[in-house]
């Protein structure tokens, strides 16, 4: 080889100052691409704002809380986009304040969720043998009590409250998350560029985190944003069962669950709490398929 | 003669399974001077890969010791072994898979050079990667590509950067050519030896490719489940080669030739099982000249000429 031996071109020199992009920005860039999942994200953008800016919207104790009996039960009209409930509250105002709720429960516990379990699954796919033995059979015992029975009996034993609730979701999640994490470790361990780090002294924290867990994006995007939704309807389930979040405080679940009773004449009033847990759960998915497909390098 | 660069000593490396321990290197004794290359050949599951792994310590060797440079390597702390691995590098058979595909080039060959601090900075770095593309003959403008770019020749390139990055005296080549075109092989292979004379590599060169052996070679050790069989010159092996699975072997290289044919050794019967193997000669079962004695007991090293080691019975007498 005498390719130092030539000349340099100046392409060559330049080639410090082509920077590429920073991953952030690529990964964003190629995520644009993605026609699907560009609305998933403006939708839930648009959405967090909605949340985030809620009290300027509607104001919580005249719009959410007051009875109004004059104006109970009324459909959707200029004045009320989303109708009445039977108190006479406005839909709209109610459902916009309930995105506060459903949203961070959801965020939260599937984060602390993900982090639990994700640590605990990458430590026992990596390393194995004992260890692994262990932290998965104590998920398996979590995993043999049903999610909601499982979320029933911390919120009881505790007290329901927001946090409580956000508690009891977020253990439920961590055995599902630890055993997706592990498996996905477990097929990428063993991968020669594993070996390959080890051979130029990366150590293990740093192999696990730069080496095998971005290798293994693909299923724990996927398995979160799935996540996000069962547990926002795992919210509205556990305020059905007045576990969760306390009238009058709006939430999308508990929103449904009492729309429930005017079904037959107020179909709105289950119809869209329901359908605004629809599209967040759809745009989420949306979001995360389109992610999983930007993070690779390969599908560029 | 000076000190060896690599001394090995009974190494042995071997597997649990469910069926018992598999012994995949089984008391390998073996010198490597300073500068020159060994070629390993061997059929698969022979060890070979094994033993290059167990002896810059990827792999937690069963007993025996290493000594690189005279210092045990097999003994070595956590930390002693960290230093150590500049001096001793590898390079991967698969250059699809060696290579995180999450890493463009340029990170890949810069993470040695920043988990060692051997650049002051990140600009120096840089430079440093460049350099190390250039000495490899990657054009500079692949520098922030992904390898899934690039093709198979190139990855490998990639590959060898990264192991000369902290300017390693010792290299493991685990057949780092065998994943590549023919075309493409002989361009890595030069490649390896304009390094080698660069910067005084020494190479233990684990293969399964004869002409590729030969080539590269200045001594060959000749593998047989986990044992070493034949060690010699590459020249003298190849022109006398001693024992029975050698000759076979290097018989099965093809001739380019219509006319100029030679005698196929074709071998019968049964690979021994590599798991708890009984105390005979272990090509016994495969052998043309076996004997009883064959499978009384087994073999040593010994040498039959100066430098030429065999370990057959056939040769003792």
């Amino acid at each position: 080889m005498n390719s130092s031996a030539r000349p340099a071109t100046s392409e060559e020199l330049d080639f410090l100052s082509v920077q590429k992009n920073s991953q952030f920005r690529e990964t964003f860039l190629r995520l644009c691409q993605n026609k699907a999942a560009v609305a998933g994200m403006i939708f839930l953008v648009f959405l967090i704002l909605l949340a985030v800016f809620a009290d300027l919207l509607f104001d919580y104790q005249t719009t959410c809380v007051d009875l109004n009996i004059a104006e109970r039960l009324q459909w959707p009209s200029a004045e009320h986009w989303f109708g009445t409930d039977q108190f006479g509250r406005d839909l709209l105002a109610r459902v916009v304040h309930g995105s506060r709720v459903s949203l961070s429960i959801g965020f939260i516990a599937v984060a602390f969720g993900l982090v639990v379990g994700g640590i605990l699954g990458a430590i026992a796919g990596f390393f194995g043998g004992a260890v692994d033995n262990v932290i998965m059979r104590l998920c398996d015992v979590f995993l043999a009590v049903p999610m909601m029975l499982m979320a029933i009996v911390i919120v009881a034993a505790l007290g329901a409250s927001m946090v409580n609730l956000v508690i009891a979701l977020a253990i439920s999640c961590v055995p599902t998350f630890a055993r997706i994490v592990r498996s996905a470790v477990l097929s990428v361990r063993d991968m020669e560029y594993v070996e390959a780090a080890r051979a130029i002294g990366v150590k293990t924290g740093r192999t696990i985190f730069r080496y095998i867990l971005p290798n293994c994006m693909g299923p724990i995007i996927v398995q979160t944003t799935l996540r996000i939704a069962a547990t926002i309807s795992n919210t509205a389930a556990l305020s059905f069962l007045g576990l969760g979040v306390k009238e009058p405080q709006p939430e999308w679940g508990a929103l449904l669950s009492s729309g429930r009773d005017f079904i037959r004449d107020s179909g709105y009033l289950a119809t869209i709490p329901g359908v605004c847990i629809m599209l967040t759960i759809l745009a989420l998915n949306l979001l995360g398929d389109g992610l999983r497909d930007a993070l690779d390098p390969r599908l560029k | 003669m000076s000190e060896p660069l690599l001394r090995v000593e009974h190494l042995k490396k071997y597997f649990k399974s469910a069926r018992g321990m598999v012994h995949a290197v089984d008391d390998v004794s073996f010198t490597l001077e300073a500068g020159k290359t060994l070629g390993v050949v061997g059929e698969s599951g022979c060890g070979k890969s094994t033993l290059g792994r167990t002896i810059i310590r990827l792999q937690e060797p069963t007993s025996g010791s290493v000594f690189f440079d005279g210092k045990d390597v097999s003994k070595l702390n956590r930390q002693g072994l960290w230093e150590q691995r500049r001096q001793m590098q590898m390079i991967f058979q698969d250059p699809f898979s060696s290579l995180n595909p999450r890493m463009t080039i340029s990170q890949a060959i810069e993470e040695p050079l920043a988990l060692y601090k051997i650049c002051p900075d990140r600009t120096s770095r840089q430079k440093r990667v460049a350099e190390l593309m250039d000495t490899v003959g990657l054009a500079r403008r692949l520098y922030n590509t992904y390898p899934h770019e690039l093709d198979g020749g190139r990855r490998q390139r990639i590959g060898i950067a990264r192991a000369l990055a902290l300017n390693p005296r010792f290299i493991v080549c685990d057949e780092p050519v065998s994943a590549l075109d023919v075309s493409i092989q002989a361009q890595i292979l030069n490649l390896m030896q304009d390094l080698q004379k660069e910067f005084h590599l020494t190479y233990m060169f684990i293969t399964h490719d004869l002409s590729v052996v030969y080539h590269i070679s200045d001594e060959i050790m000749v593998m047989y489940l986990g044992q070493v069989i034949e060690k010699a010159p590459a020249e003298k092996l190849f022109a006398n080669p001693v024992h029975p699975y050698t000759q076979a072997l290097l018989s099965a290289i093809p001739v380019p030739s219509l006319h100029d044919r030679r005698e196929r050794v074709l071998m019968t019967g049964e690979l021994t099982s590599p798991i708890d193997p009984p105390a005979e000669c272990r090509f016994s079962n495969r052998c043309r000249f076996a004997t009883d004695h064959c499978r009384e007991a087994e073999p040593q090293l010994l040498e039959v000429e100066p430098g030429h080691f065999v370990s057959c019975f056939l040769c003792e007498r």
